[in-house]
């Protein structure tokens, strides 16, 4: 008889495979696991009680939950937009500077390297309604003499935290944008100029679609950012003034622990990594086909 | 439609004069080709002419217009590219519409001036496709087609045959010259193959370090170089050179063989000189030499013969230099061989040893 022996590849790698299975595999088992019960973290013993898809059918009829998911998707829309044009921008500014562009380039990265936490805090102070830069510089130059509650007010406290969301991370799209016009070759570009093209007229017919790969690969990057956000709005407004700028995952960390609700809070989370997916899969068949469009292959 | 015109054109890259004050008058319709060694400055000169350089210094005028000063969009020209410089992303129908497109001419205007474009350089079966997806001479017709739909007043050819292979070089060669005849637009041609300056130019404008050395018709530059440079680089094999000085009338090459002298350089007795012949007016004697010619006798050995089919080149030694002669109507020549070369005198050239010009006759 002849015994069963593993192929040495997966001797090999049967190391790597058990260690990732530990780190990754088991936690993820198991709070998805703990979102089919009614896991309250006061109350241990709720882990083995199975209620099937309770939690689930919960959330998805959660005005609450809806309201955060919804809001969510606008903050993502919004955000990824300006911050594409301001990237875009940036970027091709910088790439028309001859003289210290390497310190430029080096300076644009900065916010990058700020933890989220501690550019919550910072715009918190700008925009507070009495102390805040914002409402000091405004009322020393005179064009309101009332104090404007940026933080208080959930539109104008949504657009603090857009405008906290943009200041960090414009730059991921204007570092690779500017990649992208670094790798544009000439040679069509001055095609362009003898064809008759004006400046404008280059950069919408030929520069931009060279760009699309690149600012395709920048959304798919930060929609993940932002479908996960949490830190800044978390010190920035805690997801109020009455949870008007409550976001997924503020609320799902207020259930989780505030309200203890563990499993209900898992049960949310699953729902929402589908938002994820659903971008990042957008974002690379978009990209995809802007390749295929410059005859980049796939 | 329309003249060219440099006056005094000058380009510096920062300190570095890469184009040193030229002039050149372009005739309306003329097919001028600026033909050089690399790097003389000739795509410099064609993209100031298209406006994709700014000039230091000078005036460009094309028609009666200076254009100095405008953008390449206001100059109504069209370019070809060495390296053809398609939009990868627009098919090639795209790509032959594309400046009609953008001067706002109506899209049945564009299907008809592309869908012409397209049966002149037979593309018409390649229209959905995009440049990826073509072969190097299907990209140069589509770069051609581009340049043509519209009705510049100037076509500017940089190098456009020089990534093809040469079967298919000669080919577009003759499509470019019937491509001339039918649209008769100026047009500025430049390359580094004097072959390719000799059949297509009206005028030949030969280049050297930023200088233009000569300009003219291909049969003048070739009959009356002006200096050694043009005399070596128009005309295949480059011409032979061999140092010599006027003694007594006669020329006396380095190993004291005296050739009798051309007539005309009486006034330039006792100067060294540099003795110019081309290989056509090498030939062993009683060979196919046109009679009655001035006829040098000279007798070398044949170390190397390279057969071309109709001729043979042979190499011989001839005073310490080696030269190039030739021979119609091959027959079998041994290495080594000695045989009696006629030197065509009336086709010799003769040059200042000192500064390369040519001595004029008086
Ligand atoms: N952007 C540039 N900066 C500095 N020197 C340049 C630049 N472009 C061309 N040159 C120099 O100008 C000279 C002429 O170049 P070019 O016109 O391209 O020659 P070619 O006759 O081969 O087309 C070359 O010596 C080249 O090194
Ligand atoms: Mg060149």
């Amino acid at each position: 008889m002849k015994r069963f022996k593993m192929p040495p590849w997966l001797v090999l790698l049967l190391p790597a495979i058990i260690i990732l299975s530990a780190v990754v595999l088991i936690p993820l088992v198991l709070s998805l696991y703990s979102s089919f019960t009614p896991y309250k973290l006061t109350r241990p013993e709720s882990l083995y009680k199975w209620i099937g898809t309770f939690n689930y059918e919960k959330a998805l009829g959660d005005t609450k939950f809806w309201a955060a998911f919804g809001r969510t998707i606008l903050l993502l829309t919004i955000a990824l937009n300006l911050e594409m044009l301001c990237g875009l921008g940036l970027a091709l500014m910088v790439s028309k500077v001859t003289r210290g562009q390497r310190a430029l380039r080096t300076a644009m990265m900065f916010p990058m390297m700020f933890s989220p936490i501690l550019v919550g805090f910072q715009f918190k102070f700008i925009f507070n309604d009495n102390v805040g830069l914002v409402n000091n510089a405004l009322q020393s130059l005179g064009i309101t003499d009332m104090a404007i509650p940026w933080l208080v007010d959930g539109k104008l406290a949504m657009f603090a935290i857009i405008f906290a969301e943009m200041w960090t991370s414009t730059s991921v799209f204007a570092i690779l944008i500017l990649a992208g016009l670094f790798a544009i070759p000439q040679d069509p570009l001055e095609a362009a100029k003898v064809d008759g093209c004006t400046p404008i007229q280059s950069f919408r017919f030929v520069t931009l679609p060279f760009l699309m790969p690149f600012i395709y690969i920048a959304m798919a990057i930060r929609s993940l950012d932002v479908a996960r956000a949490y830190d800044i709005v978390q010190i920035m407004t805690n997801g109020g003034p009455a949870r008007r700028t409550e976001l997924l995952w503020t609320l799902i960390g207020r259930t989780g622990y505030v309200d203890a609700k563990m499993g209900y809070a898992n049960a949310m989370g699953y729902i929402s990594i589908f938002l994820a997916i659903f971008f990042t899969i957008y974002f690379f068949r978009k990209l995809t086909a802007a390749r295929a469009e410059l005859g980049m292959g796939v | 439609m329309a003249q060219v015109h440099l006056k005094n054109v000058v380009k510096k890259y920062g300190s570095l004069e890469v184009v040193h004050a030229i002039n050149l008058d372009i005739e309306d319709g003329e097919f001028v080709v600026l033909v050089g060694p690399s790097g003389c400055g000739k795509s410099t000169t064609l993209r100031m002419i298209a406006g994709l350089e700014d000039i230091s210094g000078g005036d460009i005028e094309i028609g009666d217009r200076v254009v100095n000063d405008l953008a390449p969009r206001d100059r109504n020209i069209s370019m070809v590219f060495q390296n053809y410089a398609l939009y990868p992303h627009m098919t090639v129908q795209e790509n032959l519409g594309f400046s009609l497109k953008i001067a706002k001419f109506s899209q049945s205007e564009i299907d008809a001036a592309v869908q012409n474009a397209a049966e002149i350089l037979s593309l018409t079966d390649l229209m959905d496709r995009k440049p990826g997806a073509l072969s190097g001479g299907q990209r140069q017709r589509v770069a051609m087609g581009r340049a043509i739909v519209r009705h510049p007043d100037v076509f500017l050819f940089d190098e456009p045959l020089s990534n093809l292979d040469a079967k298919l070089r000669t080919q577009m060669r003759v499509e470019i010259k019937k491509l001339h005849q039918k649209v008769k637009s100026t047009i500025v041609y430049v390359t580094h193959d004097q072959i390719e300056a000799m059949t297509l130019a009206d005028r030949i404008v030969i280049m050297r370090d930023g200088h233009i050395e000569q300009i003219g018709t291909p049969l003048d530059v070739f009959e009356h170089p002006v200096n050694t440079f043009v005399a070596s680089f128009i005309g295949s094999p480059p011409m032979n050179f061999l140092e010599a000085q006027i003694d007594g009338g006669k020329i006396i090459l380095q190993d004291g063989t005296a050739l009798t002298m051309p007539a005309g350089y009486a006034a330039n007795e006792g100067q060294k000189v540099t003795f110019g012949v081309r290989a056509d007016n090498i030939m062993p004697q009683n060979h196919a030499m046109p009679a009655g010619n001035n006829m040098a006798l000279v007798e070398m050995e044949v170390s190397l013969t390279e057969p071309l089919g109709t001729e043979t080149l042979l190499f011989a030694e001839l005073a310490g230099s080696e030269v190039q002669a030739k021979m119609l109507n091959p027959r079998p020549v041994q290495n080594g061989e000695r045989l009696t070369f006629e030197i065509s005198l009336d086709k010799c050239h003769i040059f200042d040893a000192q500064t390369g010009n040519a001595l004029k006759a008086q």
